[in-house]
């Protein structure tokens, strides 16, 4: 496991204190759930699945992700990665959120080749996320 | 301002460092050096690289020499014995004796002078050392350059030598790579082979092997002991069977030699493969075991000076050997000692964990060598507990940990789900492990594994009560 330092420390920030490093999540029944995305990718049998949550609100007539909360079952690298990702959504818009690419954790991260895959998933997740949150927009 | 080891000479400041006591005789009391500086901010920016600069002299004279690795063996609990051991201290001096002008550095195979012979006996002396830990003729071990060499030298030399009479070999979906490559490459040379299934405990039933032979078989090639999970097979009643069928039987031994009893004259075993390094003994050195009687003939891998009987060609590693047939030696006197400790390391390690929710044990305690103990620890991935266990080496089944990114095939085999198999760690104890170093890992073990649980969203899913089973996943 030649891991970077940065995904050391993200996963061990992750760790020791989850809270801080937005673990967690929302549940139907919680205040702002209607503003809540959820996205779940990966699969228990390949070892690998991320569940992203973003809450956005309607500022100057634009979806912002003012926070964000993941969970994530997966490899080192993954839960870093889930970690690195949070960081760069909240604050962003959902169009803004939707541009961010796999490559740019690869590089935060300093990602070994053989665990590239990791930062594809967390940018299926954004997508998921958002993707359930506009459609419940238009269910509303 | 923090001044220390600095005083100032002649306005500019140096960097004195006190010489540990038992050093002072050969550096004196302290050591000094002028920073340069007169300015003392300027003289703390580089007093530490002086300071490394320094203690680098006490190097040559330290049990340390290197700097990390104090700290690298204080910190860092060693739980991966069933990968490779340590050497013991007693097999490096054997060693050593044999290597240098003074030592046996002669050929063992030069018969004209006292080089070549003090060399030869020795061999031969850690040979019948090995022997006798088999209770076998020291005439029927032939050293190779460790268990996988001896698997090759087995399967391909028992295949080739004997296909005339069938082409049909069995062995397990469990073996090491070392036997299931060598019968994925003599199927390229048509030769069959049948996988057997182990059961859900790891175990090759011995009904199964009776079942799978057939006319043309002719070899049957299966573990002792599991090198994932532990597993004992019943070499004696699969050994019974392949030689009333007149099949040979060849077993890989490299987890087992040393560690638990093995009788080859009480077992129907005809190849046996050794490594020294699992026992601690060096790297690059085994041994293959090739019944007298009856006798079983192999077609030779390599080619050259007729060494070993022409069986196995290559100039004899004298010191290589000698560390074999001492590791051999030392584990003969003491397995009984060592397979209690591991007993106790075991049951120490599962008392402490077996309360644990969703904590699965792969393989069979009752029927498993001590020293490895695989457990499945669910909706955590097991790269990520490595990770979390920092200071423990431990390895795991999980895809991430693997070149191929496929979980372990072991603990499908046994029909774990690949989720647990992702999920596993394997502990392997040793000689040298410590009962508080055990006594610790249970609450570390304990404490990342429900940190990694509360991040994971499958323990969230199971604590809602959702069947993860029947989610579509993406």
């Amino acid at each position: 496991m030649a891991y970077s330092q940065k995904v050391v420390e993200k996963f061990e920030q992750t760790l020791n204190n989850p809270k801080k490093a937005s673990v967690g999540r929302w549940k139907p029944g919680d205040k702002d759930f209607h503003r809540v995305g959820t996205g779940i990718v990966g699969a228990p049998a390949c070892g690998d699945v991320m569940k992203l949550q973003v809450k956005c609100e309607n500022i100057d007539g634009k979806n912002v992700i003012v926070d964000a909360k993941f969970k994530t079952y997966g490899c080192g690298s993954a839960i870093a990665s889930s970690g690195q990702l949070i960081d760069m959504l909240i604050g962003k818009t959902i169009e803004e959120a939707q541009k961010i690419s796999n490559q740019e954790i690869v590089d935060i991260l300093e990602l070994p080749a053989i665990k590239i895959h990791c930062s594809v998933l967390a940018e299926e997740a954004i997508h998921r996320a958002i993707d359930d949150f506009k459609s419940r927009r238009n269910n509303d | 301002m923090d001044k220390k080891y600095l005083f100032k000479r002649n306005n500019v400041w140096w960097v004195k460092l006190a010489v540990p006591f038992h050093l002072r005789d050969k550096l004196g009391f302290d050591l000094r050096k002028s920073t340069g500086e007169k300015d003392l901010e300027k003289a703390l920016l580089i007093r530490d690289g002086i300071i490394s600069e320094l203690k680098s002299k006490f190097l040559p004279y330290s049990k340390e020499t290197q700097p990390n690795e104090a700290s690298f063996n204080e910190k860092t609990t060693y739980f991966d014995y069933a990968s490779t051991t340590p050497v013991d201290e007693r097999v490096i001096e054997k060693m050593k004796d044999c290597l240098s002008f003074e030592g046996a550095f002669g050929n063992s195979g030069s018969r004209s002078h006292v080089y070549g012979w003090k060399a030869e006996e020795l061999v031969e002396e850690a040979r019948v050392n090995v022997s006798e830990l088999l209770n076998c003729d020291p005439r029927e071990i032939i050293w190779t350059s460790g268990a996988t060499e001896s698997d090759n030298l087995a399967i391909k030399g028992a295949a080739n030598f004997y296909q005339s009479k069938g082409k049909h070999i069995i062995t397990s979906k469990i073996e090491h790579k070392a036997v299931l490559d060598v019968c994925r490459q003599l199927e390229k040379e048509n030769f069959e082979i049948t996988y057997l299934d182990p059961d859900e405990n790891g175990v090759i039933p011995p009904d199964a092997v009776k079942k799978a032979i057939r006319e043309d078989t002719v070899l049957v090639s299966l573990m002792h002991i599991n090198n994932e999970i532990g597993v004992i097979n019943d070499i004696e009643e699969i050994g019974n069977i392949t030689r009333e069928n007149n099949v040979i039987f060849h077993v890989d031994a490299a987890q087992s030699a040393g560690k638990i009893p093995i009788d080859l004259s009480l077992l129907n075993v005809d190849l046996m493969s050794f490594s020294a390094h699992k026992i601690y003994g060096p790297k690059g050195i085994g041994a293959l075991y090739i019944r007298r009687k009856p006798r079983i003939r192999l077609q030779p891998l390599f080619h050259g000076g007729g060494q070993e009987r022409g069986i196995r060609a290559g100039t004899l590693p004298t010191h290589q050997i000698v560390g074999m047939g001492e590791a051999f030696r030392i584990a003969n006197e003491q397995m009984e000692i060592d397979h209690q400790r591991l007993l106790n390391f075991r049951s120490t390690l599962w008392n402490g964990l077996k309360d644990m929710e969703e904590i699965y044990v792969n393989g069979a305690i009752s029927n498993s060598f001590p020293g490895i103990f695989n457990l499945s620890f669910n909706f955590v991935e097991g790269e990520s507990l490595i990770m979390a266990l920092k200071n423990i080496a431990v390895s795991s089944g999980s895809a991430c940990t693997s070149a191929s990114l496929e979980p372990s095939y072991v603990l499908r085999a046994l029909g774990r789900p690949d989720e647990l198999a992702h999920s596993s760690i394997r502990f392997s104890f040793g000689r040298f492990t410590k009962k508080e170093e055990v006594e610790n890992t249970v609450n570390l073990v304990k404490n990342s594994v429900s940190q990694l649980r509360e991040i994971s969203p499958l323990w969230e899913m199971y604590q809602d009560g959702i069947d993860l089973d029947k989610i579509e996943w993406a």
